[in-house]
């Protein structure tokens, strides 16, 4: 068959263009490496959905960024992602610099953004007292917001595959050519895919696509991000998210509350030449220590529950790379997706798809599924409520990860879901099992069951993100087959 | 809402002992809560032997100890509930607790015996650089892997940390065939009992490598190999030290931590060296008729320990409840201080005048010392001086104190610990 759009990679760019692209009758396929979506960089980043003073006037950055965060909270509530406005300062720790805050609010004003305070020392410190004591003043922005990012990049996902989009995992695409009837032909390790139209939201791989048709070439550097996330029981320790006043390298090492409750630290900065090279290094976690105090004190971080690392598609231009390419008809860009991308994203969907369903004349569906609902979460029903549905489906009455309280049937909704998880990480990005303090020692050999006995799958084939990442090796001596 | 004289959070070794003492000291109504799917905890997938010493003067494997413990609750005809979560403790006694068969329901207790045990600090934890790909176990979900599910995690392993279970799982890989590497320990000390080190890994020539950690971890899908270097006294790799090794395992044996989320709930008062409750004379929280044993007290190396203590436990809680939930008039309390090499103890008050005739206190010290001694003073007078040829942070001590030789001084305000050289 010949498919109308096809999107290569299944992050949160290529999900958001994806949901949009559900929209209309058309047909349509995302290509993903990955083992499931959300394996990226849209996996570990900064969950931040940035308000838009920091980017260049007049740039897709800025305009994408102040649209996104506008779409956002209807995105949040139709897609049942949780997302909370929380706001954000960026602290000035210095005198002689606090000229930089008046220039980041006047950039703000230039992109649109509503809601925007500075602060002084004494409003700042009332408003966050963990703020240091070095502090000189703010720039507060009430729409900037915390959201779960693999919530929002799986619910777009979700949403566009209940309304008929396909998605092939486990499918790399290696090679792009168009035909003499302007069709493109995508090959990958899977077989060939023909399509009239290909998205390129390939992340940190955007720029080989890119380079594969387009005449002016772009560049990506992958620049890692080092992250600390701390235990809920210091999740409070600042209530919005805080910013030191921005670098070359971007908005800096921030300190923020999570959307599940956390305490956040990070990212650093550091270009790479491998596109894989997610690994943290002692110097990038030294820097976090080192440096996540400039705006915060008392950062507890002897609550670390674990450190990881995510890519930036870093483009030499610092722009993202939107719009069809105009010596590869049917080619569109969604590359360099770099931060603000999580916020961007819904409105780089809404604006690819919007361009590609005019170039094609697509027509909208009439029986579009609006919403969608997230996995159930029992935590937030009563006590009557939830022995109800236990009553109906007992499974949600045996918790499986005890430090988040994640019940049976909260990951087998996850296993059962469109676009279902089919790996420890996958029922952990849908449920947080796995999540909490004890970082999946507890729950890791339940859930392996429960995978076991729901997919099918033989112990051994169970894995943590797919490839070759599988748990255990083989059966222990005398236990040849049968039961342990 | 239904009630019971005492609910007993956890069917392992702790909240076993208990239920059985607090039976025997006359309570009818006696409730165990266990989130798994049978009683005995931890111990189940113990399946090594070396347990009971103490309390049977036999060795036994972990499930068989448990079982002489099962069989007396058996015995006793005393209720416990399976696959059943507590989800939350109100410091009025009020447990709510879930299953699938049951549902979300609150009991009320006239007194609680916190026996959740412990948990393994996750590699997250430790801020080991590198990959985050599959092949990381602490060691105890590895022992649970091998042990009760019947699956080898990997044939080549490098152990970071010297904790028994790590210790107890390189022999265990080592006797399924696998090939354990190396056993690298951040301390100048392993924080393991004598024996396993000598039992589990100089008997197998595994090399135990003391003020080393581990500073990579290769593989972005599986582990590959974990580099690891030696450490100055700071802590801190020392360049040009590093020994890479190719493995696919990498198993974590780095502290353990008792689980008191639920104390907490509780408004139970928490001790920042053991995070354990903070406990009196008779294992007896800040709020009363909470009491705590076991690993969530604080973590022990040998169970038989766990099994005493909680018996103790179990005792007091009934004392408590017999007494029509009230508690015996506070008498003279004095206060229990570790100093000078002596971490922490257990108890942390003892009001003499409700004291046993004997009293057990343990404390563990935090560095390795040689021909010391282990000192004991009421206030400022020396009563205790005994010479130990070596103490170590990995084996936990213990004094006991008559309450006949309290009550004689009249004024008396402190009992100190102190490790001495001379």
């Amino acid at each position: 068959m010949i498919y109308d759009v096809i999107i290569i990679g299944a992050g949160v760019t290529g999900a958001a263009v994806a949901r949009e692209l559900s929209r209309y009758d058309a047909e349509v396929c995302v290509l993903e490496k990955g083992e499931d979506v959300c394996s990226g960089t849209s996996k570990a980043n900064s969950a931040i959905v940035h308000a838009g003073y920091d980017c260049q006037p007049g740039s897709l950055m800025a305009k994408m960024n102040v649209r996104g965060n506008e779409m956002m909270g209807d995105l949040a509530r139709d897609l049942d992602i949780p997302f909370e406005r929380n706001g954000s300062f960026v602290v000035c720790t210095i005198e002689s610099e606090f000229g930089g805050i008046e220039d980041l609010y006047q950039r703000g004003l230039k992109n649109g953004v509503p809601g925007m305070k500075i602060l002084n020392r004494e409003e700042a410190l009332a408003m966050e007292p963990n703020l240091s004591d070095n502090t000189v003043g703010a720039l507060y922005a009430t729409t900037a917001g915390i959201i779960c990012p693999f919530r929002l990049n799986i619910a777009m996902a979700e949403h566009a595959n209940v309304n008929g989009v396909d998605f092939r995992f486990n499918t790399a695409a290696e090679k792009l050519t168009r035909d003499e009837d302007g069709i493109w032909h995508i090959r990958t390790n899977n077989g060939e895919y023909k399509t009239r139209a290909i998205v390129n939201a390939a992340g940190v791989y955007s720029d080989v696509f890119h380079n594969m048709v387009a005449d002016r070439k772009i560049h990506i550097t992958p620049r890692r991000g080092d992250y600390m996330l701390l235990d809920k029981t210091v999740g409070g320790h600042v209530k919005r998210t805080i910013f030191p006043q921005p670098t070359k390298y971007g908005k800096g090492i921030l300190i923020a509350p999570t959307i599940h409750g956390n305490l956040f630290i990070g990212p650093t900065a550091i270009d790479l030449d491998d596109k894989e090279a997610t690994a943290t290094t002692q110097e990038g976690l030294t820097q976090l220590i080192e440096r996540g105090e400039t705006c915060v004190k008392n950062v507890p971080y002897r609550s670390v529950i674990t450190s990881f690392a995510g890519l930036r598609a870093h483009e030499d231009g610092h722009e993202f790379v939107l719009g069809e390419v105009t010596e590869a008809p049917g080619f569109f860009d969604c590359a360099a997706i770099e931060s603000p991308g999580l916020t961007s994203s819904p409105a780089i969907g809404e604006y690819t798809a919007g361009i590609i369903s005019d170039k094609y004349g697509f027509k909208k569906k009439e029986n579009w599924i609006p919403t969608i609902k997230n996995v159930l979460n029992p935590a937030n029903l009563s006590i009557e409520e939830r022995n109800e549905l236990i009553k109906k489906e007992p499974a949600y009455g045996r918790i499986i990860c005890r430090c988040e309280s994640i019940s049976e049937g909260e990951i087998l909704d996850a296993i059962r879901r469109p676009l279902g998880a089919r790996s420890l990480d996958g029922i952990k990005r849908r449920t947080r099992a796995g999540m909490g303090r004890c970082q999946a020692g507890f729950c890791s050999p339940r859930v392996m069951e429960i995978l076991h006995e729901e997919l099918g799958l033989p112990y051994e084939e169970i894995t943590k993100r797919g490839g070759t990442s599988n748990i255990v090796l083989e059966r222990t001596k005398g236990t040849n087959g049968g039961e342990a | 809402m239904i009630s019971y004289d005492i609910v007993i959070i956890g069917g392992g070794p702790a909240g076993l002992a208990a239920a059985v003492s607090a039976r025997e000291a006359g309570v009818d109504k006696i409730l165990i809560l266990e989130r798994d799917k049978e009683l005995g905890g931890i111990l189940n997938q113990c399946i090594h032997n070396g347990f009971g010493l103490h309390t049977f003067k036999e060795e036994l494997t972990g499930p068989e100890y448990a079982w002489r413990f099962i069989e007396k609750v058996l015995e006793a005809k005393i209720e416990y509930r399976l696959d059943t979560m507590v989800m939350d403790i109100s410091e009025d006694r009020v447990v709510t607790a879930m299953s699938k068969n049951d549902g979300m329901y609150q009991i009320k207790a006239g007194a609680v015996i916190l026996a959740m045990g412990c948990r393994e600090r996750p590699r997250g934890a430790l801020n080991i650089p590198g990959y985050r790909p599959a092949g990381i176990f602490s060691a105890g979900t590895a022992q649970r892997l091998v042990n009760i599910e019947g699956y080898m995690p990997g044939r080549e392993v490098v152990i970071l940390g010297s904790g028994d279970i790590g210790l107890i799982m390189a022999r265990r890989m080592t006797l399924e065939g696998a090939k354990v590497k190396v056993v690298a320990e951040l301390l100048p000390y392993s924080g393991g009992l004598k024996r396993n080190i000598v039992q589990c890994l100089d008997d197998f020539g595994i090399p135990l490598k003391l003020s080393h950690t581990v500073v990579d971890i290769e593989g972005r899908e599986h582990v590959s190999a974990v580099t690891i270097a030696a450490v100055d006294e700071n802590r801190k790799p020392i360049p040009g030290t590093e020994e890479r090794y190719t493995c696919d395992t990498l198993l974590l044996s780095c502290g353990l931590i008792p689980e008191n989320e639920l104390s907490k709930k509780a408004g139970v008062e928490m001790s920042r060296i053991t995070s354990g409750p903070v406990v009196n004379e008779s294992l007896e929280t800040n709020v009363p008729g909470i009491f705590a044993c076991g690993n969530v007290l604080h973590v022990h190396d040998l169970v038989d320990y766990v099994s005493e203590e909680a018996q103790r436990a179990g005792a007091n809680a009934a004392k408590f409840v017999l007494a029509g939930g009230t508690e015996a008039p506070k008498g003279h309390v004095v206060e229990l201080k570790a100093e000078s090499g002596a971490r922490y103890t257990v108890p942390s008050t003892i009001d003499i005048d409700r004291m046993d005739d004997l009293l057990t206190v343990r404390f563990r010290v935090g560095d390795v010392y040689k021909d010391s001694y282990v000192s004991v003073y009421f206030d400022d007078e020396r009563v205790m001086h005994n010479k130990k040829r070596i103490l170590a942070p990995g084996e936990m001590e213990q004094i006991i104190l008559q309450k006949k030789k309290l009550a004689e001084i009249k004024d008396l305000k402190t009992i100190t610990i102190k490790i001495e050289a001379e």
